[in-house]
């Protein structure tokens, strides 16, 4: 437990020292765009790595975040804070019809049907010419103007506002799966069937897991808004959802920090391969796959699967230790 | 009277598109559960091997819808052995997330080479058909004729040929079909290799009164997904139905409603039957 404690406050250390060892602002905008994307990455981890559904449509609630705050501010000046605490609220009440619809689908079902629905959100961004400017885009977003001393329009400024969320919504999901509700999402992940057994109310979780998720994604949209201040249909397409849940797999799907390791790994082999530009998918895609095939579990997953073991090696054998042992490794 | 005849022939020719897309998609399904997100890459590239085949190999039309059909289907044998038969024993979610993946790789790849832009396949019959007092493109005609053919020879294939029989016994029990002798990973390979030519062949069909792109599967892919659910998934019939309900819905819609939002059509569609009979319309395919 102390060594998870040490890298955590190294880790946390790290980020706060970043924009003093940073050799410039460009690798503050791209670790500040990481944290956006890690925080959607959080939401979406909640449904597929801990409730064991996939939703497609992920990308399509950060774009709703993030068009309310552009929308909001652009053509009805509405001030940014205010558009900012709406968002999230926006995105999962959006999020609370769409689970209640499409939640009563199981598996395979469930991802084709969210598949559908963020191309409807996609499509709805781009032709509702007279909401949100359709292809053309929202143009000149405020930043987030300064809470008291505080300024948000510096990069130095936007980057620990987006930090600050960052953690905050890692310390929020933290209590949210060591909780009794954290508990029955992993057993509705597990087996649905065993779970409903147990008294679980199926469709009340996956409801709350996904209204949490599309709460995240609203934030992380606003944050992107305020911070990227221009914003275009295609952040809400598949492949936008698809970054986020290859970042969450490579990380380790199902595991607290994953998404956030995973988002950043993503970010840094894309500067190194920036060379390739619109091509990274002919590197990414084979690149995933072969995580997928051999480390399913993800580099967070893979190393708590190694600590367990170890852990469980230096434990003094207890007589029924074994097959408790055997029992989680096939769960 | 005319304008409701061309929106007849419209959905039809969409529909039976979509039908043959969805059709694959159905039968890699039945074989192996997977949804394979990457069945529209399969019909992109038999776009650009036709389009790469006319333009700088000079074959003709059907040479080239003949490249097409086994270069889909070599891609498809491919992705089957190389990441999905990997992939057999890994969590559901695994095999899906390996279908975006490819998607998007195949995608990419092919964009490296012939860029993002759209490009034409030249109508191989820019006649006009006439009958009575209605006229017609022959190009559609020709794709309805054509779809309906293949329809029937992947019926056939499927309920009277031996090897087409393994392939329905496996769909039904792949236990079963294993302890009587059938090869599951052969059958597995086989379907994919079906569904890649006739996605192909279909997007060879579509190409000449449509546009190619890296990304012209996408949407394709989606409504081919509402069919199969719509249909039942895992059912030949159900995606033959499914698909001609969407190419009429999108017709009419197009016509009467909004061309803006022909295609949210289908996924409006979709929501709004899910949303009343979760278990589909024929819920026969259903798990």
């Amino acid at each position: 437990m102390s060594v998870r404690l040490a890298i955590t406050a190294l880790a946390i250390g790290l980020a706060l020292v970043f924009p003093f060892i940073a050799p410039n602002d460009y690798y503050l905008s791209v670790m500040a765009l990481v944290y956006v994307n890690a925080l959607a990455a959080l939401g979406l981890n909640l449904t597929a790595g801990y409730t064991g559904q996939l939703n497609l449509a992920h990308g399509g609630f950060v774009a709703i975040g993030a068009y309310t705050v552009g929308l909001l501010t652009v053509d009805y000046g509405t001030p940014f804070w205010i558009a900012f605490a709406l968002s999230g609220v926006v995105a999962a009440g959006l999020g609370f019809f769409v689970g209640l619809l499409s939640l009563r689908l199981k598996g395979h079902y469930f991802a084709i049907f969210t598949l559908c629905v963020g191309s409807v959100i996609t499509l709805l961004i781009e032709k509702w010419d007279s909401l949100t400017h359709g292809v053309v885009g929202v143009i000149g977003i405020p930043a987030p103007p300064g809470l008291g001393p505080i300024r948000f329009d510096t990069s130095i400024g936007q980057y620990y506002l987006v930090l600050a969320f960052l953690l905050l919504g890692l310390f929020v999901m933290r209590r949210i799966v060591d909780s009794l509700v954290g508990r029955t999402f992993v057993a509705i992940r597990n087996s649905e069937d065993l779970a409903e057994a147990l008294g679980i109310d199926l469709m009340r979780n996956k409801i709350l897991a996904f209204v949490i998720s599309t709460f995240y994604a609203g934030v992380s949209g606003a944050l992107y808004a305020g911070y990227v201040r221009f914003l275009g249909p295609d952040i809400a397409g598949v492949s936008r959802t698809f970054d986020l849940l290859s970042a969450s797999v490579l990380g380790g799907l199902g595991t607290l920090t994953g998404p956030v390791v995973g988002t950043i790994i993503v970010a840094w082999l894309t500067q190194y391969l920036q060379f390739l530009q619109d091509y990274r998918m002919v590197v990414f895609g084979p690149l995933l796959i072969l995580a997928l095939i051999l480390f399913p579990r993800g580099i967070v997953g893979s190393l708590e699967l190694w600590a367990a073991r170890r852990k469980a090696m230096a434990e003094p054998r207890a007589p029924q230790a074994a097959p408790l042992a055997g029992a989680s490794e096939n769960a | 009277m005319v304008i409701f005849f061309q929106q007849v022939l419209n959905g039809l020719t969409v529909g039976s598109v979509y039908a043959l897309v969805a059709l694959g998609l159905t039968l890699v399904y039945g074989i192996l559960h997977v949804p394979n997100f990457s069945h529209g890459a399969l019909y992109m590239i038999g776009a650009y091997a036709a389009f790469f085949a006319v333009n700088s190999l000079g074959a003709n039309y059907w040479l080239a819808m003949l490249a097409a059909a086994a270069v889909a289907a070599i891609m498809g044998v491919v992705s089957e052995r190389l990441v999905f038969a990997r992939l057999k024993d890994a969590p559901p979610m695994h095999d899906m997330i390996a279908a975006i993946a490819l998607l998007l790789f195949f995608e990419a790849a092919v964009q490296a080479y012939w860029g993002a832009e759209f490009h034409r396949l030249a109508p191989p019959f820019p006649q006009i058909v006439r009958a009575f007092s209605l006229t017609a493109p022959a190009q559609r005609l020709l794709i309805i004729a054509a779809a309906f053919g293949l329809m029937l020879a992947l019926h056939l294939f499927l309920n009277r040929t031996w090897i087409g029989s393994t392939i329905i016994a496996t769909a039904q029990n792949r236990q079963g079909a294993a302890l009587v002798g059938i090869d599951p990973a052969f059958v597995s390979t086989l379907t994919f290799a079906i569904s890649g030519a006739i996605a192909g062949v279909a997007a060879v069909l579509f190409a000449p009164i449509n546009l190619i792109s890296p990304t012209m599967g996408d949407l394709v892919i989606t409504k081919a997904f509402v069919i199969i659910i719509l249909g039942g998934m895992g059912s030949v019939g159900g995606a033959i139905l499914g698909g001609l309900i969407i190419g009429f819905a999108e017709s009419f819609g197009a016509f009467y409603i909004s061309t803006d939002y022909k295609d949210i059509i289908a996924f409006a569609l979709l929501i709004l039957i899910l949303s009343l009979r979760p278990q589909g319309l024929f819920p026969q395919g259903a798990r």
